[in-house]
């Protein structure tokens, strides 16, 4: 069984069609790369999942259950994690606060425990602080631990972010635009550690970009979207060069030329 | 510079991070408990004064400077917690420590059925939804006359506590140390809330609804806690203000003293206890200040020179300075000397600059 | 004409006169919502001033100036201190959070009202104005000149306004700068210029309400606080919509009298809040909103 599965999603924005009978299906395991330029629909995929919009029509499923009957703060809890384009993350709060906000869904004290900061509130405090020290170990965050994000360089604050996914412990990882505004070195630095998140993790991940190049060399699939539809699935080389995708990213004349 | 050095994750949540401050802490609390050895009557009542203040400001600390949620109507859940207090002693027979600790409970529920309805609100919508509810309060107290006394008031009932009679007047010591045990409690209950997930969900939601969303944070229900648990340390800080200044009505809870209320956390400090703590004392301070600074002119110059309202002048004309020069407040002004000392001389110009921002619209969420 | 339709036609003209007071002011903060994106709590504040001021220049016992003289004097003075204000203490704060703004601006009326305390006094005043107590007849109808007069002055700025930020190029600059500072900024448009002009522009509307207002009745440094009031009726109306303030303004101004006179006069207070957050629980971003969601 697919791990998730979007089955015909249609999504409109007003008169606008962001997403036009969208289905895929990502299996347990695999690296699945969602591309296409600006404002083919790659994001609003993404909400889509998390729940911050409805769909005119079609299902999402993950693990064989409907996501349309969940809130969106129900979606971390089954193990479904992401990052945002425009990176959201807790401003003021430190690298460490903002991973432990990741541990969320993994609470299990009464709210009077913490405010009593009860014995268990104190073991299960260590017990997500040795977690969250797991994710800083395997991102090499250490050098950062105490800062305060307002003060990070962007990479870094790319690196958190992926960090505060990872400390939800998902069975998928959902990567928005992992790349753009990556220096190269940092670019490939993102690379391995996409790579060694599914190798060492045993995690899925589903990310989107609309750079081809950058997500063919770790993808196991990759998807095209443009203006809401999907072009072409398959293994990188072939979407790479299927002439409906070399048209919706060089236009008609490469296409013809 | 000292390096902390951590040795187990256990360091990282102890309430106090190292063993200098935990002793600057205890010898702050042992100051503050032999007060009523130091000052007068009229002084020991000024620092009960500076106590309510502080509980109502962490009160709305944990709402606004922690979850995020402007609130200009706290002057409300005062009136709540004062009200309800006075009643149930009055009226139910309840003995002072739980007629309190209930007042406390029915301010923290009556500011959770508030932040259902207000969840949609934002910013500053929220803000003025507020502003309009503390407006109406004090309208309703008038209204409610059997139960409030109307425009009259009412008069705080007397405390017994195991026996013992605490009296503003007559024990003014017994009342200064059971404020100062509420202070203790509250402060204590507000830095768990901080080191757990609760506290974390807070900031969270203050900074990102998005990717608190995202992270599994439910917003409505966290800011109902949010709302609650801020209206019952304010409501507790309502019944003590009720005995503090004895009689009551409407006109001790207006609107003025809800924006005085969240104007003293920011000049404060937002989203620090201690802030709560420096706005309380610096509200407190200004009148008798003014009436020092006052007493000197009229021996100088002659004359007698009252000015109306420059109490609020000059709170106001501090605020603006504040805002200006530095929004962190008090505590963050001091947070940035202590760092400068530490460091010095290694201290550069630009380490303390505000980043450049641009403002987005906030019609767009 | 039956005296009680009479005194409800009365009842609705000296609402509608009250309501387009609260409208100006409501116009006020519109205004500067709309091109700036900042809340102004101290408008009904700048308001008070500007009346004070053209009563300083107007009435026979301080500078004693022709009427409009002082009308334009005053303006004038409310549009500086307006540019003033922006330049000085507002541009400080620029791009951080609303509620910063919100409590800037509190306190910033809270000091207006101390100053014109200690120039003019706590004790209510009236402005000498030319349209003060002159009353209309229409049949049986009497109406007061200062009601007319507020009545049409509001309705002609309002259209103005509304004609300057749909149709000029300054005016759409200015809602642009106030939904993306940096975009702005990016596309050329001088948005600290634009932020001291809308600024002044308001506080020569604050002025106008001001004069208007204080030819309707006396006024003290407390009279600010009707901004509060009138504050309810901008969101009302919908914030960043200059006739939906308007509309908030009139709703407010028209339900006092009615609930003063058909319900009791101690929910009259009540009512124009009560309101605001009927108003808030429904439509959370006002009757008359713009409202998109953010993207992610």
């Amino acid at each position: 069984m697919s791990l998730l599965e979007v089955d015909g999603v249609t999504v409109r924005f007003g008169g606008v069609t962001a997403l036009d009978r969208v289905s895929f299906a990502v299996e347990p395991g695999e690296i699945f790369s969602i591309v296409g330029p600006n404002g083919a629909g790659k994001s609003t995929l993404f909400n889509l999942i998390s729940r911050f919009h409805e769909p005119e029509e079609g299902d999402l499923r993950f693990a064989g259950e409907s996501l349309l009957r969940l809130a969106a703060a129900e979606i971390g809890g089954l193990g479904i994690a992401r990052t945002f384009q425009n990176i959201e993350l807790f401003e003021h709060s430190s690298v460490l606060e903002n991973l432990l906000v990741g541990r969320h869904t993994r609470r299990r004290v009464s709210i009077p425990e913490q405010i009593l900061f009860t014995p268990a509130t104190r073991r299960e405090e260590i017990a997500h602080r040795a977690a969250v020290e797991r994710v800083i170990d395997f991102l090499d965050l250490q050098l950062y631990r105490d800062r305060t994000i307002a003060g990070l360089p962007y990479g870094v604050r790319k690196v958190v972010e992926v960090g505060r996914a990872l400390a939800i412990e998902p069975r998928v990882l959902l990567l928005d635009e992992p790349y753009s505004r990556l220096s190269n070195e940092e670019s490939m630095d993102m690379r391995f550690r996409i790579g060694d998140i599914r190798a060492r993790m045993g995690v899925t991940v589903l990310m989107v970009e609309h750079d081809m190049g950058l997500v063919s060399a770790v993808s196991d699939r990759v998807m095209a979207l443009a203006d809401g539809r999907v072009i072409a699935t398959g293994t990188p080389a072939a979407v790479q060069s299927h002439p409906r995708v070399i048209e919706a990213y060089l236009g008609t004349q490469a296409a013809a030329s | 510079m000292r390096t902390a050095f951590k040795t187990s994750y256990a360091q990282d949540i102890r309430l106090f991070p190292d063993v200098r401050r935990a002793l600057r802490y205890v010898a702050l609390v042992a100051l503050a408990a032999a007060m009523p050895l130091l000052l007068d009557d009229f002084l020991l009542g000024e620092a009960t004064n500076v106590l309510i203040w502080a509980i109502a400001g962490m009160g709305l600390m944990v709402l606004t400077g922690h979850a995020g949620q402007a609130s200009l109507g706290h002057a409300a859940f005062l009136a709540v917690g004062c009200y309800a207090n006075a009643i149930l002693m009055d009226r139910a027979g309840l003995p002072f420590v739980a007629s309190f600790l209930t007042a406390g409970v029915i301010t923290g529920l009556v500011g959770v059925l508030i932040a259902v309805p207000a969840f949609r609100l934002h910013g500053i919508y929220l803000a003025i939804a507020t502003l309009a509810l503390s407006i109406l309060t004090e309208d309703i107290i008038v209204l409610a006359e059997p139960w409030t006394g109307g425009v009259i008031g009412l008069v705080a009932p007397d405390i017994t506590i195991a026996g013992v009679e605490v009296d503003r007047y007559a024990s003014p010591d017994l009342f200064y140390w059971l404020c100062l045990s509420v202070v203790l409690i509250v402060t204590l209950g507000y830095r768990n809330v901080l080191r757990t997930p609760l506290g974390r969900a807070f900031v969270a939601i203050r900074d990102s609804e998005i990717s608190a969303q995202a992270m599994g944070v439910n917003v409505a229900r966290t800011k109902a806690l949010a709302f609650g648990l801020s209206c019952m340390v304010t409501g507790w800080a309502g019944a003590l203000m009720g005995h503090f200044v004895y009689t009551f009505n409407h006109e001790v809870f207006t609107v003025i003293i809800s924006i005085q209320l969240l104007v003293m956390i920011v000049i404060g400090g937002l989203g620090s206890i201690q802030g709560a703590f420096w706005g309380a004392l610096v509200l407190v301070s200004i009148p008798q200040a003014i009436n020092i600074a006052r007493d000197g002119a009229q021996a100088a110059f002659g004359g007698s020179m009252v000015i109306p309202g420059i109490e609020t002048g000059i709170f106001m004309a501090i605020l603006i300075l504040f805002i200006l020069f530095e929004p962190r407040g008090i505590h963050g002004r001091i947070a940035k000397w202590t760092i400068y000392v530490e460091l010095f001389p290694l201290c550069r110009r630009d380490m303390f600059r505000r980043q450049k921002s641009f403002l987005k619209t906030e019609r767009m969420r | 004409m039956e005296s009680g339709t009479l005194e409800t036609l009365q009842l609705i003209v000296s609402g509608l006169a009250n309501g387009c007071v609260y409208g100006l002011i409501a116009l006020g903060f519109a205004l500067i919502y709309k091109a700036a994106e900042q809340v102004n709590f101290a408008q009904g504040d700048l308001m008070m001033f500007g009346a004070f001021v053209a009563l300083g220049l107007a009435n026979e016992s301080h500078m004693g100036l022709p009427f409009w003289v002082a009308c334009i004097g005053a303006i004038a003075v409310m549009a500086a201190l307006g540019w003033l204000l922006e330049r000085a203490v507002l541009r400080q704060v620029f791009g951080q959070p609303q509620i910063a703004v919100v409590i800037l601006t509190i306190a910033i009326g809270f000091l207006l009202r101390f100053v014109a305390g200690i120039i003019w006094g706590h004790d209510p005043l009236t402005l000498e104005s030319p349209i003060a107590g002159v009353n209309q007849h229409f049949g049986t109808l009497v109406l007061g000149l200062d009601e007319l007069a507020v009545i049409a002055v509001t309705l002609a700025l309002t259209g103005l306004l509304f004609g300057f930020f749909s149709r000029t190029r300054l005016g759409i600059a200015m809602q642009a700068s106030s939904q993306n500072q940096l975009a702005a900024y990016y596309m050329g448009i001088p948005v600290k210029r634009i932020h001291g002009l809308t600024w002044a522009l308001a506080g020569a509307i604050a002025a106008v309400a001001g004069i208007l207002f204080a030819s309707k009745g006396s006024i003290d440094p407390n009279t600010g606080l009707l901004g509060i009031k009138a504050f309810a009726a901008a969101v009302i109306g919908g914030f960043g919509s200059l006739p939906g303030a308007l509309a908030g303004g009139l709703i407010v101004g028209l339900i006092e009298p009615f609930a003063a006179r058909y319900v009791a006069s101690g929910y009259s207070q009540i009512a124009p809040y009560a309101m605001l957050i009927l108003v808030l629980l429904i439509r959370p971003r006002g009757l008359f909103a713009q409202v998109h969601a953010k993207k992610v």
